[in-house]
């Protein structure tokens, strides 16, 4: 029996969704890339606020990141687009991704003359992949193709109890069936990394974690300030979360019960099946984003307080533990787990839920965040410009 | 947990509570046959002492340190920034 229905990349591997990427290289591409994206049927701009001034590995990091949301399975061809003089090498993404993708083309705004002729070009081009684009079939998938990426955002004390438990479950699931499970946000394994790291299938992983952790934990403080000005947020405050450690061991509860068999950085892809590590910054923003450049297909959002926030190439399922959230914001959420907290259902019951409506997601069913139209997305920095 | 609270682990010394409570509410803890009033307003979500908290000792949830005390906190007082600091990321110390 098949777990959902995909679509089958050249390379092997399996989208939930079947998306024209337009990426801009650099802010100077922004305005372009979503004007090709926006006349084009399937078409999706990725827009930041990267790609010059950058050097070392702050400028690697964004070309780790641009090249893994062109491989990401979801998409089903890339347009690159440049300006031409940024920093970031735009022809070394193309020939990345050119190697194992068949649909992967550049524009270059200074080449062609100008913004409404790159507009043009652009707009050739994908209208070229259309008809390829259009006859893509959904065929019978298993959970050991998918990489999850597990993501809490605007959480409150709820996210801990109920959201992230049952999030938790599914990550179980997904990981007893031979799949892929990203853990992130190394913000908040502070206060809970011994844990994590008792959870780690050798020594030489979990000296890797802790390493993260304290790395992350030491550029805060080198800012001379208490970490609580902005973790926990002003928003998980109110909703009852008094310190990082709290917030924790409350994320914690996303990766279920699995050993660690990997610990990879921000925006890399990981090799080995099972509940793997990225090291990404707590904002959510920035930490689905490099999850997706590592192959994620589809992300398990928790928040408490509510949050719209989606991705430009997959399916966001949000999940609230928070009866007053699931009411007040309820075009925005997927599911109600709130139900666990309150000691209604059992987690076998709403686990069982969420794994429902995972399926019927990674088969094509919207969620909230695509139907909106939320495409949200961030690449972390880790050096000032330059 | 139609009482209202829940006790994630027996070593904890806070619960976190399921509805918005009144200062003088009554709790009774079942799972340690503790019962206290409220000595404040508490929201949904927010945590309660159940046990008498030293200035400087451990505020645990989860089985867990999750920062700690700056002041006495009596069993039925809110426990939160106002009387409990985190232990991690202190750049100001």
């Amino acid at each position: 029996m098949s777990a959902f229905k995909g679509f089958l990349r050249e390379d092997g591997s399996v989208g939930v969704r079947n998306h024209i990427l337009v990426l801009s290289t650099v802010v100077c591409a922004n305005v372009v890339a979503e004007r090709i994206a926006r006349r084009v049927r399937g078409a999706v701009a990725f827009c930041h606020t990267n790609g010059c001034g950058q050097i070392g590995e702050d400028l690697s990091q964004t070309i780790r990141t641009l090249t893994g949301m062109g491989r990401n399975p979801n998409v089903f061809g890339t347009l690159i687009v440049s300006l031409g003089c940024e920093g970031v090498a735009a022809r070394d993404i193309l020939n990345a991704l050119a190697r194992n993708r068949n649909n992967v083309e550049l524009v270059t705004i200074q080449e062609c003359g100008g913004t409404s002729s790159a507009i043009r070009e652009g707009e050739r081009i994908l209208r070229g992949w259309q008809k390829e684009w259009k006859n893509q079939r959904r065929v019978p998938c298993q959970l050991k193709d998918l990489t999850v990426g597990l993501e809490c955002g605007g959480s409150d004390t709820t996210s801990g109890i109920a959201a992230n438990p049952v999030m938790g479950y599914v990550s179980d699931r997904v990981v007893s069936m031979g799949g892929k499970v990203i853990l992130s946000e190394t913000t908040e394994m502070i206060g809970a990394e011994h844990l994590l790291a008792a959870r780690a299938v050798n020594g030489v992983l979990a000296q890797k974690l802790l390493e993260f952790v304290k790395k992350t934990e030491d550029s805060a403080k080198a800012m001379k300030v208490d970490l609580r000005g902005t973790q926990p947020t002003p928003g998980n405050i109110k909703g009852g979360l008094t310190t990082i450690e709290e917030k924790s061991l409350g994320c914690l509860a996303k990766a279920g019960h699995s050993r660690i068999v990997e610990v990879v950085g921000y925006a890399e892809p990981p090799t080995n099946n099972g509940l793997v590590i990225m090291d990404t910054p707590g904002y959510d923003v920035e930490s689905v984003t490099g999850m997706l450049a590592g192959g994620a297909q589809i992300i398990l959002f928790s928040t408490g307080r509510g949050t719209p926030v989606g991705s430009p190439i997959a399916p966001v399922i949000k999940i609230t533990g928070n009866p007053k959230t699931a009411e007040r914001m309820r075009e925005n959420i997927d599911l109600d787990v709130s139900g666990l907290a309150l000691g209604r259902q059992s987690i076998e019951e709403i686990g069982d839920e969420l794994l429902a409506l995972f399926r019927k997601t990674a088969s094509g069913r919207k969620t909230a965040s695509e139907r909106l139209g939320h495409t949200e997305a961030s690449i972390t920095r880790i050096g000032p410009s330059v | 947990m139609e009482q209202g609270y829940i006790l994630i682990n027996k070593v904890d010394n806070v619960v976190t509570l399921l509805r918005d409570f009144e200062k003088d509410e009554k709790i009774n803890v079942l799972e340690l046959g503790i019962e206290f009033t409220l000595l404040d307003d508490v929201e949904f979500g927010h945590k309660v002492a159940i046990k008498v908290i030293r200035a400087g000792d451990k505020v645990i949830k989860y089985g867990e340190a999750i920062g700690s005390s700056t002041k006495e906190i009596l069993p039925g007082e809110h426990v939160h920034v106002q009387n409990t600091v985190s232990d991690r990321g202190r750049g100001d110390l």
